[in-house]
């Protein structure tokens, strides 16, 4: 099952190679990872989605937290939480083509940031299965580069991951 | 006002202060500063040895037998990486240890300087943490954390990468011990769960084939005599792994020897048809569960450990503890009141009558020495006699390391030092020096066989160095045993590349580095050549025993099955 593990990290350098060498080193996945500093510079914040059953999630867990450098880890998908990404796509824009996308983009409510005569880039942010879906109705073939931020999620309410 | 010191000479002062009295390690450029600093002062001793994968094993069989951390000190580049594989060897056990490494300049770092490895990158899989130290103030911490990381919690190995511009002699800092250390993102737990605890005892209270599962966590959290308390007072079997022999006298009563791949039958039995397992300072380790998915099909599970991450990692479990057993088992002894005697004394008399017609089907085990050609069986049980069963022992890997953990019997804890995680081959000589360094006037013995003892040979020339008197019992097959072993059974008798042609005379290569030798080649010279090698109490005795090539370690568990099947001699199978 998919899930999404949210860490705090010494912000220090080899922190982060820690965490992407433990993951290949007790052979689990990554399937995106985000990792920035929090508005305090000592911390970095870390959000890797991986997929395993119950069994594999709770080791990966166990074992990011024998990291001396991991604070705090929390499952977001143990509770109700938002999840999101950013993704920029850049699709040939041609002909009737070009006000085909521009519909789907607004269908989709996301923006296109970059025009040329050949070329739309389009910014569109939401959960990775919106994004999945959008490349989907644009097609494979008008599609010439993708980038997706990977996932950032934090959950609902008054839950919160800090110190 | 405080003392005004280079970051060599911190280094060195660190040491003292922290109490550490030798170090093993090896010179070179990266690492210099700290040598002079070490050249101008003497209480901390350093060992110099002649390879360092050699200095990691002397901290670690240190480590072992004593439960404090073993320090290490080499360059970069190369002298660093000869030490992986005594890292590795310490972090598959668990081993405290804090390794210094030298580092090219910080300006060179990236360079591909002269002797730069990327220790950081390279040790980082088989450390619990490695640090680098980036301004010459913050050495005094730097080392207290890595101290404090090795030492604590489940233990284990800790590098520290230390660039040579961070040692210039003539750049003084202000240097003071730390006494207290802040690390927000670590704390081991101290206590077990009430509730759990609770439970556990209840239930072993009223199982009706209750066992425990001991291991090397016993040893590393000092509370052997804290299991024998409650190991008694439960009036139930113990079994042990192979990390954990001694913690549990070998010749008591309740104790069923070893368990897992060459583990007694009657270990094996008795775990296979327990109702509840005790398992406490152990992980689970595929030597010893054998089939996961057949293992104790029968049996709920009780595991305590320091370490979160070793509960349920192989094996699920019904009831997990999270804690050291230094305060889980005077918890459970205290539970113990409160839940009072066992429910069915009936029940755990049958168990017990039981496990006592398991122990008397000897199966494949050894019984005794017939002829002249000697039985390495034998050789361990006439070393045991000889040393009154109150040596540290220590041993490389192969048979002869099953053999010495099988027949040896080990009464007191920190007393077996072996490789058992990593498997590592060429640890017992080094091993049995830091252990010798330390307890002059005990006996130490490292039984190992002539392939493992020619991968750290050249230690010969520092036992001499230092005066290490340590006693080498050489188990010699003429084969690589265990992987003949395996052919035999597995590859049809296809003995590829295990037989070793070309052995040296051993005798004469212990005379050429100093030491005395002894060959060994008749049952019959037997006891009286180990008596001789042990009464040269000042001398290092390479005791050269030639023994049956044909033996084969037994019992041994079958791949893939349950506890219960095993191989007991070369035709009997269960």
């Amino acid at each position: 099952m998919r899930r999404i593990l949210a860490m705090l990290l010494e912000n220090e350098p080899g922190a982060l190679s820690r965490v992407v060498g433990l993951f290949s080193q007790r052979n689990y996945n990554i399937e995106t990872l985000t990792v920035a500093a929090t508005e305090d510079p000592t911390l970095s914040r870390l959000t890797v989605t991986t997929a395993g059953s119950d069994k594999v999630i709770e080791q990966i867990t166990k074992q990011l937290n024998k990291l001396i450098e991991v604070v705090k880890i929390v499952d977001l998908t143990e509770g109700a939480h938002i999840e999101r990404e950013l993704m920029l796509i850049k699709m040939k824009a041609t002909g009737s083509h070009r006000a085909e996308i521009k519909r789907v983009t607004d269908i989709f409510r996301g923006q296109i940031v970059d025009v040329t005569s050949t070329v739309y880039t389009v910014q569109l942010v939401g959960d990775s299965d919106k994004l999945d879906a959008f490349i989907q109705a644009i097609g494979a073939a008008s599609v010439i580069e993708v980038v997706r931020s990977g996932v950032s999620g934090v959950a609902r309410g008054e839950k919160t991951l800090s110190l | 006002m405080a003392e005004m010191l280079s970051g060599a000479d911190m280094i060195v002062r660190f040491l003292q202060d922290e109490g550490i009295e030798y170090i093993y390690g090896y010179p070179g450029g990266a690492a210099l500063h700290i040598y002079d600093a070490l050249f101008r002062q003497d209480k901390v001793k350093h060992i110099l040895v002649r390879h360092e994968q050699a200095a990691t094993h002397m901290a670690d069989g240190y480590a072992r037998a004593s439960g404090k951390a073993g320090c290490v000190l080499v360059t970069s580049g190369p002298g660093a990486t000869n030490t992986i594989t005594g890292i590795a060897t310490a972090y598959m056990d668990s081993i405290p240890m804090v390794v210094l490494c030298g580092q090219v300049a910080s300006h060179l770092i990236g360079e591909d300087a002269f002797q730069e490895t990327d220790m950081m990158g390279v040790s980082r899989p088989i450390v619990k943490h490695n640090l680098s130290v980036r301004s010459p103030e913050e050495i005094p911490m730097v080392l207290k954390k890595a101290f404090h990381l090795a030492q604590t919690g489940r233990p284990g190995p800790v590098v520290v990468d230390i660039p040579k511009d961070m040692t210039t002699p003539n750049e003084k800092f202000a240097y003071e011990y730390p006494k207290r250390i802040k690390l927000r993102s670590y704390s081991p737990p101290t206590k077990g769960h009430a509730g759990q605890i609770r439970k556990a005892m209840e239930m072993l209270q009223s199982a009706r084939r209750p066992v425990v599962y001991a291991g090397g966590g016993v040893i590393l959290g000092k509370s052997s005599e804290l299991l024998v308390r409650l190991v008694r007072e439960l009036n139930i079997p113990i079994v042990q792994t192979l990390m954990g022999l001694g913690c549990y006298p070998a010749s008591d009563r309740q104790a069923l020897g070893m368990l897992g791949m060459h583990g007694s039958y009657e270990a094996n039995m008795t775990m296979h048809n327990s109702d509840l397992v005790l398992a406490l300072g152990v992980r689970f380790d595929d030597r010893v569960t054998n089939g996961t998915e057949k293992f104790c099909p029968g049996a709920r599970i009780v595991h305590v450990d320091i370490d979160p991450a070793s509960i349920s990692k192989t094996v699920q479990v019904d009831v997990p503890i999270v804690g050291p057993l230094s305060s889980v088992i005077p918890d459970m002894l205290e539970a113990l009141k409160e839940v009072g005697p066992h429910k069915d004394k009936d029940a755990l008399a049958a168990w017990w009558k039981q496990i006592d017609t398991w122990r008397k089907h000897h199966g494949g085990r050894f019984v005794e020495q017939v002829g002249e050609i000697i039985k390495p069986q034998y050789a361990i049980q006439m070393l045991h006699k000889v040393t009154n069963g109150d040596a540290y022992i220590t041993s490389d890997v192969g048979q002869h390391q099953m053999f010495a953990a099988q027949y040896y019997g080990f009464d007191k804890p920190n007393r077996w030092i072996n490789s058992g995680g990593l498997g590592t081959m060429g640890f017992g000589l080094p091993a049995a020096m830091g252990i010798k360094l330390h307890y002059p006037e005990a006996e130490v013995a490292c039984v190992t066989g002539e392939g493992s003892i020619q991968m750290n040979i050249q230690e010969l020339s520092t036992c001499k160095q230092f005066d290490l008197p340590v006693k080498i019992i050489n188990i010699n097959n003429q084969r690589l045993g265990m992987v003949k072993q395996w052919q035999d059974m597995n590859y049809e008798a296809r003995h590829s590349h295990s037989y070793m042609e070309s052995l040296p005379d051993f005798m004469a290569l212990a005379r050429a580095y100093g030491h005395e030798g002894i060959t060994i080649r008749k049952a019959s010279e037997l006891e009286a050549g180990l008596e001789q090698a042990f009464a040269m109490k000042d001398k290092l005795v390479f005791v050269d025993i030639y023994v049956d090539p044909e033996e084969h370690v037994y019992p041994m568990q079958i791949a893939r099955g349950a506890m219960k099947d095993m191989w007991l001699s070369k035709t009997e199978r269960v």
